[in-house]
């Protein structure tokens, strides 16, 4: 039996080590929860002890390398600081104007969802904290960070940077804590698009993108689109941002779904400090309701000097007019008013008649007939005016207008001279 | 006067090192493994504790040795993911027992070999993690990325030569 040990131990000690972390392996993975819970009270004290080993190293380069590029960063920093002074001036002035805009937005927001009943949940407070070290492995894509339960952190509270979602906290230790990118495939998220409104579920994959795969194909989904947390997986806040989509396309393994791959808000792949939310309310906090009261006081007085101004532009309009009618003669209010009867070929009346004056007769504004191309006797104007004519006259010659008198106006016509080129003379039967 | 045979080649060249060695250089090797890819994200698809474990694997020639090296190496590793803990401990414990026997058998003193070596022991690495992770654990959205591990298995292989170049200077021969 002893020689069968020693023959075999080298097989026999790798069996027991391949034994003895499958048990393990399958203890851990028998727990029924989600794979980026944190991790039972054994392991979790097995990764702290690791932790504990190698943080200390790890904050001790980070410091270094603080120490270093702070020293030189720092002489840089001064040499651009007047002109970075004088960008952030302008930048300030230019908030200013944007904020009052953005709280009556803010504020109308607040009212509907109000109206609504949403569950909003805004962040009340937060805890800066430095990344010290990474897992090391791509196929984990997990951070370490400085700041640990000693400063209030838990488990599941979301990670973010002012630019969008980082991730949340998996295993919170003491001085440290682990943080799940949500690049990692074990990473998810309740997601929101911003202009369609469509909720989702954003996933990790093993190579390090984020994706949708459980939309069907929509028209309305663009690339470009943002995208927002939803708030619906009660560990990040509602309306953060999340990322763009980048890519749509259908999914080969599950049809009819279609994998929406987003780029991150946040730049995963270097991140130096990131922001623990560790508190939400359902109410805006106390400063930031200053700051929508100070925005709104702003907007208010911003939108009054804007009336103020219209209703004196306006005020100075109607006087104007005003002066203008005045200025006008009773013709030309006529004119104004009965606008079919302008005559665009008469002279404009370039000044107004003197007080006393006689208006322009009407008949140089009455239309003219289209001239007849082949006059007979009951062409208008071919008969002589009734105080020409005697009744029971032995003849009378009836004038005809030619077509080519087109100049004369009907109003003058009858008042034609009887030497006017006759075409025809009509001789009465004896 | 006592003679000493050497009956083996294992027992010809069979090295040692200097306890602090043994354990400073695992725990350098992961701790540069977790800072570097904070500046340098690209460098996370380097397995420095992989190429240690090779190393202290063929040289010590001991099978025992190799897979203890390569389950504690791999272990704190896990420690350090997300993942289940044995993962990488199942695949480096692997890895140094058949490293250790293979350095029996062959010249690991020889360059050819250690570049042959190294990047057939990343690849063998990467499969071993993808049957963990896809069969052990069921993870059915874990894929094994050809391109990606090859590009892995040579760029472990062009840092693994001047590291073992680096750790010959600490070996003790018995």
């Amino acid at each position: 039996m002893d020689s069968f040990f020693v023959r075999y131990k080298n097989s026999l000690v790798l069996i027991a080590l391949l034994l003895a972390q499958t048990i393990g392996l399958a203890v851990q993975v028998r727990r029924p929860v989600a794979a980026s819970a944190p991790d039972a009270p054994s392991v979790s004290l097995v990764r702290y002890w690791a932790v504990s080993a190698v943080s200390p190293f790890e904050r001790f380069f980070l410091t270094i390398g603080h120490t270093l590029r702070g020293g030189w960063s720092n002489y840089l920093d001064l040499r651009h600081v007047r002109q970075q002074n004088a960008e952030l001036q302008q930048q300030i002035a230019d908030m200013r104007v944007q904020q009052a805009a953005i709280a009556q937005d803010a504020i109308q927001g607040h009212r509907l969802q109000a109206l609504l009943n949403f569950q909003q949940h805004y962040v009340t407070s937060t805890v800066a904290a430095q990344v010290i070290g990474t897992s090391g492995s791509d196929f984990s894509r997990v951070l370490y960070i400085d700041k640990g339960a000693a400063d209030g952190l838990k488990s599941d509270q979301a990670v973010i940077t002012p630019d969008g979602i980082v991730g949340k906290l998996r295993d919170v230790f003491p001085h440290t804590a682990q943080v799940l990118l949500i690049n990692d495939q074990t990473s998810g998220a309740g997601v929101l698009l911003a202009s369609t409104r469509i909720r989702a579920i954003l996933r990790g994959t093993t190579n390090g993108r984020i994706v949708i795969n459980n939309l069907t194909a929509d028209s309305r989904i663009k690339p470009g689109e943002t995208v927002l947390t939803s708030g619906g997986d009660q560990v990040y806040p509602r309306g953060l941002p999340v990322g763009t989509i980048e890519t749509i396309a259908p999914d080969p393994d599950h049809q009819p779904y279609t994998t929406i791959q987003l780029h991150p808000a946040a730049n995963l792949s270097q991140l130096e400090e990131v922001l623990v939310i560790t508190g939400t309310q359902p109410t805006l906090p106390l400063q930031a309701q200053q700051d929508l009261n100070l925005g709104l006081a702003t907007a208010e007085a911003q939108a009054a000097q804007a009336q103020a101004a219209q209703a004196q532009a306006a005020a100075a309009r109607a006087a104007d007019l005003k002066a203008i009618e005045d200025a006008k003669s009773a013709a030309e209010i006529v004119a104004d008013r009965l606008p079919s009867l302008h005559d665009n070929s008469a002279p404009a009346a370039t000044t107004p008649n003197a007080p006393g004056t006689p208006a322009a007769p009407l008949s140089a504004v009455v239309p003219r007939p289209t001239p007849t191309l082949h006059p007979d006797r009951y062409t208008p104007g071919s008969t002589p005016p009734a105080a020409d004519l005697t009744p029971g006259a032995a003849n009378h010659s009836i004038t005809t207008q030619t077509p080519s008198d087109t100049t004369n106006s009907p109003a003058s016509a009858p008042q034609k001279s009887p030497k006017s080129p006759t075409t025809n003379t009509a001789q009465p039967n004896p | 006067m006592p003679t000493r045979s050497y009956t083996s080649r294992r027992e010809l060249e069979q090295h040692s090192f200097h306890p602090a060695v043994s354990l400073l250089v695992p725990l350098a090797a992961i701790i540069l493994q977790a800072l570097l890819p904070k500046p340098l994200p690209r460098l996370a698809i380097l397995d420095l504790p992989l190429i240690v474990t090779i190393f202290f694997a063929v040289s010590r020639r001991s099978p025992i040795a190799g897979a203890l090296t390569g389950a504690t190496i791999g272990l704190l590793q896990d420690a350090l993911t997300n993942q289940p803990i044995g993962v990488n401990g199942i695949a480096k414990t692997v890895i140094g027992y058949i490293a250790a026997s293979i350095g029996v058998q062959v010249d690991v003193e020889n360059l050819s070999t250690r570049i042959l070596m190294n990047f057939g022991f990343s690849l063998l690495s990467s499969i071993l993690l993808f049957l963990i992770n896809r069969r052990l654990l069921g993870l059915p959205g874990f894929h094994l990325l050809w391109f990606h591990e090859l590009t892995r298995a040579i760029v472990n292989t062009i840092v693994a030569v001047p590291i073992f170049l680096l750790l010959d200077q600490a070996k003790r021969t018995e």
